[in-house]
């Protein structure tokens, strides 16, 4: 039996923005499942429709046509149910500047429905977990940028969501920071959640991504292991993602 | 605990934590109102009191055939004759001279004989207060010097002085005084307030839409299980929270720096003008209050939906300068003289409710207007809420960059 409370999957979806000029077909007729213990990589250029897929799936916006299930719940008929199952970290989720670690914590565990003492030990498990300890009572806009990615794997983690979403976490972070991000990706994957990881970087995708589907135009081109995807179109997978691109 | 609140409570330890909100909604009305209340009217009444107690000097142009004339000017201890000067008018325009008063030839002669009129030319700079007071003063000369010269005629002819005054008018107040005192707090005091009310709420208004915009955490706000419009309704009262809070500080600032000013510069001006006695009623400021609740509502949700329209914190508050006008105009119309309320002015919001306060404060309760203030004034807000909720649902606006 399929576990559909802990799954994404995504039906035709698409997302078209109104234009004076012409119309901005941004993501067009996407379909892919991604299960429990997966990581589902979205792979594309800038511009591919990477970010506004994950929009759709984390219901900031509404699809034009289609429709997604995010931890069993429709993202059109039931946005904020489907909201409550899952984790949302991009580069542009920035944090509370005058609020201190905790109280950003606290306050996502609130608006997720927990009571105070549910989060009071959540947190603490997470901040243990994290090495955050140090820096718990200190306002956001004074940690560093791996302190701050910390706070966001703590935010995103609070009410343990059985989906998690990724939007390119690593963009413009350095080496150490991106390795931390990358590390808290695969535990994700090993307690059994349903991850969906967008970025632009190939050797991101193949090494962490079960699966992968390459994204260029609003349209999924091609789906399947890195693995599969270089036997496919031979060379490496930034080969496959160039013989893509070019023959789309 | 409801995720309006949760918002709420986040959003208000946020703002607070914020010198630039501490600033907006305690400083200014507290302190930097006050300061600016006491320096000027300390300043105005100073100068006011100075121009009254100084003799003004003036030039007698003319008349140095009519001793009589000139000797009554001389001895007016309100005016003191200098030497003339040709640049008389230059001096008057420079602020160096006060007024001049030019005399026709044979002035005395004219004036003794029966039926003459003479006619006399008061040179002043007009809008200028020195200048005004000394053109009072010789007028007020010439006046005494004209009674005196017609009552010399009518003696002459047997006749009683009463004689060419068959009506005399006297002007007698009969306004109480909290009333003569309510009309001026009651037209400045409600200005204040509405101006308070709107900056009070203009800053976190824009810091919790457009400010979350620009330091990315609206996308993460967004991904949380709240749905858009409770978002909107915790940020809406942390708004109102400040808006309100800065109009009762100013409220509290403004009559306490009144009741001292007039205790400081009355007293200074005791006997030559008056700022009118006033006692503040508590019920008039409770209903003055009342009326003010869905007004800062209003500017609450219109300044939230602004701000969640733009793109950043810098383009919101380039609609900051024509919104606080779009509020100081109706608010000052009301302190121009003759504006009164009326049924189509009750529908104009923040004008209507300058005008209802300014009733209230002479401690009449017109009930009729203020249902209708108030109603429409809730009509509008109701408006302005729903205008931010829709602001807050349209991605359009919200991923606006």
């Amino acid at each position: 039996m399929r576990n559909v409370a802990g799954m994404i999957e995504a039906f035709s979806l698409g997302k078209v923005f109104p234009d004076r000029q012409r119309p901005v077909v941004a993501v067009d007729d996407v379909s892919f499942r991604c299960a429990p213990g997966e990581i589902y990589g979205l792979l594309g250029a800038n511009g591919a429709g990477k970010t506004t897929t994950m929009r759709l799936l984390a219901t900031m916006l509404r699809p034009t046509s289609g429709t997604a299930i995010v931890g069993g719940h429709d993202v059109v008929r039931e946005p904020e149910r489907a909201r409550r199952c899952l984790g949302f970290l991009s580069t542009a989720t920035a944090l509370y500047a005058r609020l201190t670690a905790f109280e950003m914590v606290q306050y996502f565990g609130r608006l997720h429905g927990l009571d105070d003492a549910a989060i009071a030990g959540r947190a603490s498990d997470l901040f243990t977990r994290l090495d955050m300890n140090e820096f718990r009572d200190r306002r956001c806009e004074k940690l560093s940028t791996g302190q701050k990615q910390k706070v966001s794997i703590a935010r995103t983690l609070i009410h343990d969501p059985p989906v998690m979403i990724f939007d390119e976490p690593t963009n413009g972070l350095d080496v150490m920071s991106a390795r931390t991000i990358v590390a808290f990706v695969r535990e994700c994957r090993a307690a059994g959640k349903a991850v969906i990881y967008s970025t632009h970087i190939m050797s991101e995708a193949d090494k962490l991504c079960d699966r992968i589907g390459i994204i260029h135009g609003g349209r999924l081109l091609a789906e399947g292991t890195a693995a599969s995807l270089k036997s496919a179109h031979g060379g490496d997978l930034e080969d496959a993602f160039v013989a893509l691109v070019d023959a789309a | 605990m409801s995720p309006v609140f949760t918002v709420y409570r986040k959003e208000l330890k946020d703002i607070l934590r914020d010198r630039r909100t501490i600033i907006s909604m305690l400083v200014v009305p507290m302190v930097v109102m006050p300061i600016i209340m006491l320096l000027f009217g300390g300043v105005s009444a100073k100068l006011v009191q100075s121009a009254l107690e100084q003799v003004p000097e003036i030039m007698l142009l003319g008349g140095e055939d009519s001793p009589k004339i000139r000797a009554a000017l001389a001895s007016d201890r309100g005016l003191k004759l200098i030497p003339v000067a040709p640049d008389y008018a230059a001096r008057i325009s420079n602020k160096t001279l006060r007024a001049a008063v030019e005399l026709p030839r044979d002035f005395d002669e004219r004036i003794g004989e029966a039926n003459a009129t003479v006619p006399t030319k008061i040179y002043y700079y007009q809008g200028e207060l020195r200048s005004g007071f000394a053109a009072e003063a010789i007028e007020k000369c010439l006046r005494d010097y004209r009674d005196k010269v017609l009552t010399d005629r009518l003696a002459n002819r047997g006749l009683p002085a009463d004689f060419a005054r068959p009506l005399n008018t006297v002007r007698q107040n009969v306004a109480p005084p909290e009333k003569v005192g309510g009309n001026f707090i009651g037209t400045i005091l409600p200005y204040i307030v509405i101006l308070l009310c709107l900056t009070g709420a203009l800053y976190p208004a824009f810091d919790l839409t457009a400010g979350e915009k620009e330091r990315g955490t609206m996308e993460t706000i967004l991904s949380s299980p709240a749905s858009r419009t409770q978002l909107v309704l915790g940020k809406f009262f942390v708004v109102l929270t400040a808006s309100i809070l800065t109009a009762l500080c100013s409220l509290l600032s403004v009559t306490t720096i009144y009741l001292i000013s007039r205790g400081l510069f009355g007293l200074a001006l005791k006997g030559k003008m008056s700022l009118g006695a006033f006692t503040v009623a508590p019920g008039s400021v409770l209903a003055v209050l009342v009326l003010l609740l869905p007004l800062a509502v209003l500017f609450s949700a219109l300044l939230l939906a602004v701000g969640t329209f733009a793109r950043s914190f810098k383009e919101a508050q380039s609609y900051a300068g024509p919104l606080i006008l779009m509020a100081i105009l109706p608010a000052a119309a009301a302190l121009l003289p003759g504006v009164d309320m009326s049924p189509k002015l009750a529908f104009i919001p923040i004008l209507n409710l300058s005008l209802v306060s300014k009733e209230i404060f002479t401690g009449a309760f017109p009930w009729g207007y203020i249902a209708l203030v108030f109603a429409s004034t809730c009509l509008y807000a109701a408006f302005a809420l729903w205008l931010a909720a829709r602001m807050f649902n349209r991605e359009s606006v919200l991923f606006r960059t």
